[in-house]
């Protein structure tokens, strides 16, 4: 095979279909490839395959046992049968042996509703077990890190242990004993605490390994869930945001083979809270008369926020966390006045997943650090220039709920500001003429730029408190005030905007991006290293 | 010969000549008996000729599989990669007692019998895995192995001939399932005993992932004495109407037999002869109700069909059972059948080695029932139950340990049903109350 | 009554044992020793079985220490080698008497009168029962399953001393003539 061509593809049936996968693809991947999931608990695309639970089996003509399909490779010719009399037999079985000592305490199970043991028992239709005999019990154990152990659940499918040895390299956990009295074990003093760890929880088909952070908080089909991005970092883990009434209560990744495979770090997973903050900035506000900072309605706020800025330099202080979208806007601010940008970022320790190729929690502790440089601004290092006939644009950055030293001398010799933001810092309210209150990420749509030049959507996943706008849309409206420009409706609008504004995102459409992203058009020569260009 | 007792006539001792006799396990009584020529003249053969002579002798695997020795070393090619042979010395299998004694008495013949598979793969270096309960055939085998490196037999210049030739022993630590060669591998590796998924066959990629071939003690122990006295020779063995399996086999007696031990027989001798005559029949008193042939993995017999089978491969077919690794388990009319078969299960729950659903959990299950209906508490329906579990348990896993529980299970069920009937309770609903089940685990908490 | 699989291997701690500072198995002879083993293996995984028979030999069980030291002079982590110490049941992971005695229980012994053999070995070392270490720490009494001498009923294991043929009467005298 020269390097030119692809790999060898290979045609085989599975339930009446034709598959066509590369040669060496397991039969549990060729079937998805035609839309049949064979039902399966150790397997996962993760992780190297086990071959344990034996759930998969199917029937494959001209083989005189059923196979295992995440462990057989697809061969020219093969007819496979999922549903045969003899396959469904075999899962039935196994099901009946996963449950005999499986407790029956769904409705106090936090996997429940999310289960695979229930999902499948359901599917495959055995409501009856033939066990009369005195079930095993275990104690819950605690794990350290986020994670508690009900080995009564657990079904030893061992993605685990093998998440933590072959992926994350840490092997803190075991298979410990053998025959059933085998369970995950781990050693004294070495605890889950691996950045990583928290990724065993989604991995468990069961209930047997549970986030301490989500215990009994809510029951899987209670919650409401969006696609979008983890703003923990720089790498741009695709996540899923659950809320329960309108409360973020849990984050788990969402698979993209191109920035986190399967998997999210617990830097990002267990950093939630903030999202939920009741003291949101709600309503407009306008400094008045007598000084003080008063409730106005948003037309009249956006009015004197154009007042405000008119004129003069405008100077922008951004979060790293904001969307291309509300940058790009802030941006033509910027170059319209001629004015400079700036974004402070929180730092710290890198930490790579070994087991997977450039995936790791990134130094940069912001989402769309990316898109700031690549729209103009600059990361603010030392005082920043500003001359007393300056604005300031504040736009969500509240780093340490402090503003950066310099900025403050300005404002007192003359400089204004204008805050646009999710919260009000008190060294904020006490300069700012014009308070806009903005959504957070969770409650507008848009994209970022993760550190490879990625460009992904987040949706919005709840509601925003008070009287609060995304981001885009305020901007977007403040820009109209200041240079007539006809203001936007979409964020796919503003999207489009800085797609043909800037060279960066040129050929870029938001419709186009999907779920899953796609990369920036010169990433490579900006010396963004992408993964993958070509996946869509 | 019958060890420990004397020869019977009608025996035919090759491996077993020298049991009970404590001058063939120094290297100098075991050259005395002619030991380590065969070694020396494989040494100047090329390896194919040596695989060629083992596969027209018809020695088939002896640790239960009964694969042909000479086709699975044909698996092997000069292809310059490293290879090992592995001599798999893990005997576990209830029942059977042989390589036991190979190993105590004739230590250098398994020596030499894996020094001669070794170059017969081109393999460098062999590793003897020995269960870890083998003290005595540890120490022995060990003391050969040293023996064999001071005299220059093993080692950089093997027998002078410049070619490398290195034999370890690596001792188990008490688990059934490393006799199964991908368990004892890993085992081997230092992991888990868990099997491997085949493929990749060990031939392809077996210890430390290399091309491998792993061989029981009783089949490498029997090779030099084919290179030694031919192919015909040892084909020579065995029933006129059944070429396919040939030679002589050792075949382990225990339970309820008047002479239990080691008796070294052709391949095809009369099953009814053998236990009645070489090993002295039942007990003072006492009459064989049921035999298990080959190990405890094997369909239980009654006495009348076991008394009617061919003592080979085919021949135990044909009686509905197998041949397996040779050890002959006697129950006799004492034996409460239910029990015993229970406490078969017990021992199969015990050593599962966790991977497989249905292993892990079908074993125990079947234990639970068996004991529950050994306690006086059964009901008719857990013979369906026991039946459908083991249909269940069986042909699904990655290696036979799950079947092999159910064998026995079913293979009883119906020839001895009579005695699980007698044993039924009252019909009443159970209440399942969860009660800690002991571990060494929930007792350190 | 329990109808679990492994109610004859329970291994419970001794009474008197008390927590000592442990002594470190490699150093020295053996550790000069497992260099020997180590060179026999292409990976430093594979001497994990012989350097946990090491760690026995020294301190007649396996502590969490000792799966400290063994983890860390072969390069593996604790969770790994407990994972490997409690698949093999040979291997104690609690201390046990200072005759730890396995008898033979499996089909092939049991027709023979095995169970007999347990029951003597129970009374004459005042065990009690399966698992438990004897007031004195003297004794453990465990069944345990097939130890490959079925011809030779009942075989027992005391320690590494392997005794065939032994008869409940023989167990009597065999538990008096210990230390």
């Amino acid at each position: 095979m020269s390097e030119t061509t692809g790999p060898k593809m290979v045609t085989l049936t599975i339930e009446g279909r034709t598959a066509v996968v590369p040669e060496g693809t397991s039969l549990i991947e060729a079937a998805k490839t035609v839309g049949v999931l064979i039902p399966h608990y150790c397997y996962h695309p993760g992780l190297p395959v086990a071959g344990v639970c034996r759930m998969c089996l199917v029937d494959v003509e001209k083989f005189p046992k059923l196979a295992p399909a995440c462990a057989t490779t697809v061969m020219e010719g093969q007819v496979v049968h999922v549903h045969s009399e003899k396959a469904r037999e075999a899962r039935t079985g196994v099901l009946e042996f996963l449950l005999i000592n499986h407790p029956l305490d769904c409705p106090v199970c936090d996997q429940s509703g999310e289960c695979e043991l229930q999902d499948y028992t359901f599917q495959e239709g055995r409501a009856e077990s033939r066990y009369e005999e005195p079930k095993r019990f275990n104690p819950v154990e605690d794990f350290g890190g986020d994670v508690l152990y009900v080995p009564n659940r657990c079904i030893l499918c061992t993605r685990c242990v093998r998440f933590m040895g072959d992926v994350a390299h840490d092997p803190v956990l075991n298979v410990s004993e053998r025959g059933d009295r085998a369970f995950i074990g781990k050693a004294d003093g070495h605890d889950l605490t691996n950045v990583w760890a928290g990724n065993v929880v989604d991995l468990c088909p069961v209930g047997a390994l549970l986030s301490k952070d989500f215990l009994n908080k809510a029951r899987a089909w209670e919650l409401d869930r969006s696609a979008s991005i983890c703003t923990g970092c720089s790498q741009g883990c695709n996540i899923t945001v659950e809320t329960r009434d309108n409360t973020v209560v849990r984050l788990k990744p969402r698979p993209n083979e191109a920035v986190n495979q399967y998997f999210m770090c617990e830097h990002g997973r267990l950093d939630y809270r903030w999202i939920n903050r009741r003291d949101r900035l709600d309503q407009p506000q306008v400094r008045r008369a007598d000084g003080a900072l008063r409730v106005a309605d948003w037309e009249e706020a956006l009015d004197a926020a154009a007042d405000t800025l008119r004129g003069r330099r405008v100077h922008v202080l951004a979060s790293a966390n904001a969307s291309n979208e509300a940058l790009f806007l802030a941006e033509r601010l910027m170059a319209a006045s001629g004015g400079r940008g700036w974004f402070r970022i929180a730092r710290g320790a890198e930490a790579p997943l070994p087991g997977v190729p450039d995936l790791s929690l990134r130094a940069e502790r912001a989402a769309n650090a990316t898109g700031a440089r690549l729209l103009g601004f600059e990361e603010l290092t030392g005082t920043p220039a500003i001359a007393p006939a300056d604005a300031v644009l504040v736009l969500d950055d509240t780093l340490d709920g402090e503003l950066p030293a310099g900025l403050v001398e300005a404002l007192v010799r003359g400089a204004t500001l204008v805050h646009a933001g999710t919260t009000l810092p008190a060294a904020i309210a006490g300069r700012a003429s014009v308070v806009l209150p903005l959504t957070n990420h969770t409650e507008e749509e848009g994209t970022f730029t993760n550190l490879r030049g990625r460009v992904q959507r987040f949706l919005q996943s709840r509601t925003a408190p008070g009287l609060a706008r995304p981001s885009w849309f305020v901007l977007g409206d403040l820009a109209e005030r200041l240079d007539a420009s006809a203001g936007f409706a979409l964020p796919a609008e503003v999207f489009g905007a800085m797609a043909s504004a800037h060279a960066a995102f040129s050929g870029l459409a938001y419709e186009r991006l999907g779920l899953r992203g796609l990369p920036v058009l010169d990433a490579e020569a900006r010396g963004l290293t992408v993964t993958d260009a070509v996946s869509a | 010969m019958g060890y420990p007792h004397a020869s019977h006539g009608r025996e035919t001792p090759v491996l077993s000549k020298y049991f009970g006799d404590p001058d063939a396990r120094t290297l100098a009584g075991w050259r005395a008996r002619g030991g380590y020529e065969a070694l020396e003249k494989a040494l100047g053969m090329d390896p194919a000729e040596i695989q060629g002579i083992v596969k027209d002798s018809g020695l088939r695997g002896r640790g239960g599989a009964g694969f042909p020795t000479g086709i699975k070393w044909s698996f092997m090619k000069p292809d310059g990669k490293t290879h090992y042979l592995c001599c798999n010395a893990d005997e576990s299998e209830p029942g059977t007692f042989k390589d036991r004694e190979i190993m105590r008495w004739t230590p250098h013949g398994l020596v030499e019998g894996v020094a001669l598979g070794a170059h017969a793969i081109y393999a460098e270096t062999a590793y003897i895995y020995i269960r870890g309960e083998f003290t005595e055939p540890i120490a022995r085998v060990t003391a050969a192995v040293e023996e064999a490196y001071a005299a220059g037999i093993l080692g950089a210049n093997a027998m002078g001939t410049g070619r490398r030739l290195d034999v370890h022993v690596h001792r188990g630590a008490g688990a059934y399932i490393c006799g199964e060669e991908t368990a004892l591998m890993n085992s081997l590796e230092g992991r888990r005993g868990n099997p491997r998924i085949k493929p990749p066959f060990p031939a392809v990629a077996g210890l430390f992932g290399k091309p491998t071939t792993i061989n029981n003690v009783e089949t490498l122990t029997t090779v030099p004495y084919i290179i030694k006295h031919g192919a015909e020779w040892y084909n020579g063995f065995g029933r006129e109407d059944n070429p396919r399996s040939r030679g002589t086999k050792l075949f382990s007696v225990c339970g309820n037999i008047a002479r239990p031990g080691n008796y070294e027989v052709t391949m095809g001798f009369p099953f009814g002869e053998f236990l009645n005559e070489l090993c002295g029949g039942a007990l003072p008193g006492r009459e064989i109700k049921a035999v298990i042939p080959g190990g405890s993995s094997v369909p239980i017999l009654t006495r009348e069909e076991a008394e009617g089978a061919l003592m080979d491969y085919e021949g135990m077919v044909a009686a509905g059972t197998m041949l397996g690794s040779g050890g002959v388990i006697v129950f006799d009319d004492r034996q409460d059948m239910v029990k015993q078969i229970a406490r078969l299960a017990r021992f199969y729950a015990h050593e599962s080695c966790a991977q497989c659903s249905q292993c892990r959990e079908g074993t125990a299950w079947t234990t639970r029932i068996l004991e529950r209906i050994a306690a006086g508490e059964g009901h008719a329906r857990d013979f369906d139950t026991l039946l459908s579990i083991g249909e269940n348990m069986s042909g699904k896993t990655i290696c036979v340990l799950s079947d092999s529980c159910a064998t026995p299970v079913a293979s009883g069920l119906k020839k001895f049903r009579h005695e699980f009937e007698a044993k039924l309770g009252p019909d009443r609903s159970r209440a399942v109350v969860p009660v800690m089940l002991t571990s060494n685990r929930t007792a350190a908490a | 009554m329990t109808y679990g699989p492994s109610a004859g291997q329970l291994v419970r701690p001794p009474a008197h044992h008390h927590d000592e500072p442990y002594v470190p198995v490699f150093t020295g002879e053996r550790r000069e020793k497992l260099d020997v083993i180590l060179s026999r293996y292409p990976t430093r995984m594979a001497a994990l079985l012989p350097a946990l028979w090491m760690v026995q030999d020294r301190h007649g069980w396996v502590s969490e220490h000792a799966v400290e030291e063994v983890a860390q002079v072969l390069d593996l982590s604790p969770a790994y080698v407990k994972g490997v110490l409690s698949f093999y049941t040979m291997y104690h992971q609690h201390p046990v008497g200072k005759h730890f005695i396995q008898v033979c229980t499996t089909t092939p012994c049991n027709v023979c009168g095995a169970e007999d053999v347990v029951k003597a070995f129970l009374d004459a070392t005042g065990c009690g029962e399966l698992g438990l270490t004897s007031d004195d720490g003297r004794f453990t009494v465990i069944e345990v399953e097939c130890l490959g001498a079925c011809g030779f009923a009942t075989p027992v294991m005391i320690n590494d001393e392997f005794i065939e043929s032994v008869t409940p009467e023989l167990a009597a005298r065999i538990v008096a003539e210990r230390d």
